[in-house]
């Protein structure tokens, strides 16, 4: 949005909001060093178990972040203040739900 | 055609009306992404809960390959920096760079698709269909979920495509790429959640 907004007021024509070579190279090296990291932990199998568990999902998290950031371009300008919102709610809807639904199903499961 | 009929009246009266409504658009289409979030966000809680259900039949651990999976997770991740690579290309106006990097981004794409296709075919001839257990239920809906997104992303890139060579870089076709381009991103975010939670929980275990 920021980036079209400029584009199209010929300022930085190219280089703005993220959208530069450097973000991709950025987001894209990350991105795949976070990946080699989750899938040698699984497939080598050298921590123990709860270990390796949260080292992956530490690196799913950290990448979901890079990836926001780096290519969806998210910050906390106010050209993506109501991106960031909407996000936010959305997650804070998915919490409910989806815990929420672990949580009675685990509990159902329990006293079953 | 909703774009160019919102647009026009918005050019020949100047410039700053045009941004907005490409602004207003691309807000409206993040807002459609974060519905579909939901959508997952429920796939992913239905796939949670059945995860344990095998009926006897094939558990996660001896149905993933994990190589096949780093190998199609590599592919959507390279797609979707490409993607990223043309949409710098597209502010510097440059056509031919845009379309080699849809197209480089497109056949990525595919190759993500057709090995899931493969995997999908693999298993439901070895008997581990749909219909096996509630785990391969809940797998084939959620996994085919995002692969029929990622589909639907190619049909929309192909379009993208012919647009780019028939009409050009107007302002409708760049708002139109902005919007294709968080699609795409959004689906490799979503596949970092599948392969965490479906492909290397289901071995983990």
């Amino acid at each position: 949005m920021s980036r079209t907004h400029r584009n199209e007021a010929g300022r930085d024509e190219g280089g703005a909001g993220g959208v530069t070579v450097k973000s991709y190279a950025t987001g894209f090296a990350l991105s795949i060093v976070l990946t080699a990291i989750a899938f040698l932990a699984v497939m080598t199998g050298a921590l123990p178990h709860t270990a390796t568990v949260l080292c992956v999902f530490a690196a799913a998290v950290l990448q979901i972040f890079v990836q926001l950031r780096y290519f969806l371009h998210l910050d906390r300008s106010s050209a993506m203040y109501w991106n960031v919102m909407s996000l936010l709610f959305t997650i804070f809807i998915i919490i409910l739900f989806v815990g929420g639904s672990l949580w009675i199903m685990y509990s159902l499961h329990y006293r079953m | 055609m909703q774009t160019e009929s919102l647009t026009m009246p918005a050019n020949a009266s100047g410039g700053h009306e045009v941004h907005d409504v490409a602004q207003i658009q691309a807000l409206g289409f993040w807002i459609y992404l974060m519905s579909d979030l939901v959508v997952f966000g429920g796939l992913f809680a239905t796939y949670v809960v059945m995860s344990h259900n095998y009926a006897g039949g094939p558990t996660g651990g001896e149905l993933f390959h994990l190589p096949d999976v780093l190998l199609e997770t590599m592919c959507l991740l390279c797609s979707s920096a490409v993607f990223g690579l043309a949409m710098v290309a597209m502010h510097k106006g440059d056509r031919r760079l845009v379309l080699a990097g849809l197209a480089a981004a497109f056949l990525l794409g595919l190759g993500f698709v057709s090995m899931e296709a493969g995997e999908f075919q693999h298993m439901i001839l070895t008997g581990a269909g749909p219909q096996r257990s509630g785990f391969l239920s809940a797998f084939f809906t959620l996994v085919g979920t995002h692969g029929l997104h990622v589909s639907f992303g190619l049909l929309w890139m192909a379009v993208m495509m012919a647009q780019t060579v028939a009409k050009g870089l107007t302002r409708p076709v760049r708002a139109r790429l902005m919007r294709l381009g968080m699609f795409w991103h959004f689906l490799d975010v979503v596949w970092i959640g599948l392969f965490t939670v479906v492909y290397l929980m289901g071995v983990i275990k």
